[in-house]
């Protein structure tokens, strides 16, 4: 067998081929290979263009549909996310707003009640410091009238002992007053 | 069967058909377009079968393939050549799974016959001629007068361009046909010579470990050219079928 082999190798075409020569480019096969290749050709095209492609064309797109709307949901649940963030942050805003609100009011209340206190008890310090002047003016004035009866009585006592005899009244009077003004 | 390297590519007939003296027989050539082609499509539509939303290993091979071949045209034609894409996804998948099926041993390989290939070549460039025509009218041959080129070298540019347009469908179909018969007999050979070497015994023996490195070697690099070419061939379907969308390019 090897033997044949090597045999049929160097001779090239053996003698039983001739005629037919190099099988390719034997024409006589040419119609029998281009019917058959229309035939089989043709039913494949037919199938690739009627079947095959759209069955994975349609695959790729329903995953390329899917994925875009998996994205896209993603993309709105997200917004929807982002939307809950800015509306808590809105209502923190506000609450801190009005606490701020509250206390600054709580504060200014506080300080007017504060303040009408101090006038009120500012006002009654017055008014016992006024009663209090007066009084002491009251006495003032008291104490400064029986002044002239204590001089009187001081210069009339004086007067008897220098001169032995007690001065009238008008005198002393006049002469008190002369002496005081 | 037959141990040279060509007879490999030969056409057996296995139900003789004759119609009006024509020969229509189904051969081993037809046996393996039926197979690829039943191949990939039970693949393809049972693997997304279940048409996962999120994918299994096999869905996802069928989804690679289908996004590999997408991302190929929309890149070199861009969304509008989409029109064309279960041509494209028809070829790529029928040239890959028809030089995936050569690779396993005493397959035949449907591409490596040039006149298979030379159809699928003619298939694109007069879907390409075509559509241009249709869609563009006499603004197609735009194609042949690049912007830009000043009037007194588009006499040397437009003969240029208009055979290498004409010799697309041949530089396609040879690209895909010399590529897998060229690999096949190579590893035929290569294979052979183990067995030669083998049967000299001793030494030979020895020797026959290089041929058999050489021939897993070269297997593996066939895995390659077989997806490879296929790819070529696609990206190249691409590139003129952008031709025929934007031919003013």
């Amino acid at each position: 067998m090897a033997g044949n082999a090597e045999h049929n190798t160097e001779l090239g075409i053996p003698a039983e081929e001739h005629g037919a020569g190099f099988p390719p480019f034997d024409a006589t096969t040419y119609s029998s290979q281009i019917l058959w290749l229309a035939i089989t050709f043709g039913f494949f095209y037919w199938i690739m263009k009627n079947v095959a492609v759209p069955r994975i064309a349609g695959i790729l797109e329903d995953r390329k549909d899917r994925i875009a709307g998996d994205l896209s949901e993603a993309n709105r649940l997200k917004d929807e996310t982002d939307a809950a963030i800015a509306a808590y942050e809105q209502a923190l805003a506000e609450a801190r707003n009005k606490a701020h609100g509250i206390a600054s009011e709580t504060r200014a209340k506080l300080k007017a009640d504060q303040e009408a206190r101090r006038e009120k008890a500012e006002a009654d310090i017055a008014d016992k410091l006024k009663a209090a002047e007066a009084h002491i003016s009251g006495i003032k004035t008291e104490a400064l009238s029986q002044i002239g009866d204590i001089a009187g009585d001081t210069t009339s006592a004086l007067v008897e002992q220098l001169m032995g005899k007690a001065p009238t009244k008008t005198d002393l009077t006049k002469a008190l007053k002369s002496a005081m003004d | 069967m037959a141990n040279d390297p060509i007879s490999q590519f030969k056409i057996q007939t296995l139900f003789p058909i004759e119609v009006g003296g024509m020969d229509f027989s189904f051969t081993n050539s037809s046996l393996f377009m039926v197979a690829t082609v039943a191949a990939a499509s039970a693949f393809l539509i049972f693997s997304t079968s279940g048409r996962g939303l999120v994918p299994g290993r096999v869905q996802s091979v069928s989804e690679l393939a289908y996004e590999f071949v997408a991302g190929m045209l929309r890149s070199s034609a861009g969304t509008e050549g989409m029109r064309f894409f279960p041509l494209v996804f028809s070829l790529f998948m029928f040239v890959l799974v028809a030089n995936l099926f050569g690779m396993f041993p005493y397959f035949f390989t449907v591409t490596s016959h040039i006149i298979v290939t030379f159809c699928l070549a003619m298939l694109v460039f007069l879907t390409v001629t075509i559509y241009g025509l249709m869609r563009h009218g006499t603004k197609f041959f735009h194609l042949f007068a690049p912007a830009g080129v000043p009037p007194v070298l588009l006499l040397i540019v437009a003969p240029i361009e208009v055979v290498s347009f004409l010799s697309r469908p041949i530089s396609l179909s040879v690209r895909l046909f010399a590529n897998m018969l060229a690999g096949h007999i190579t590893l035929k050979v290569f294979a052979g010579f183990i067995v030669t070497m083998g049967a000299a015994g001793g030494i030979g023996v020895a020797g026959a470990i290089l041929p058999l490195g050489m021939t897993v070697a070269i297997t593996a690099l066939e895995f390659l050219v077989a997806f490879l070419q296929a790819y070529v061939f696609t990206v190249l379907t691409c590139m003129y079928l952008n031709d025929a969308l934007h031919p003013s390019h």
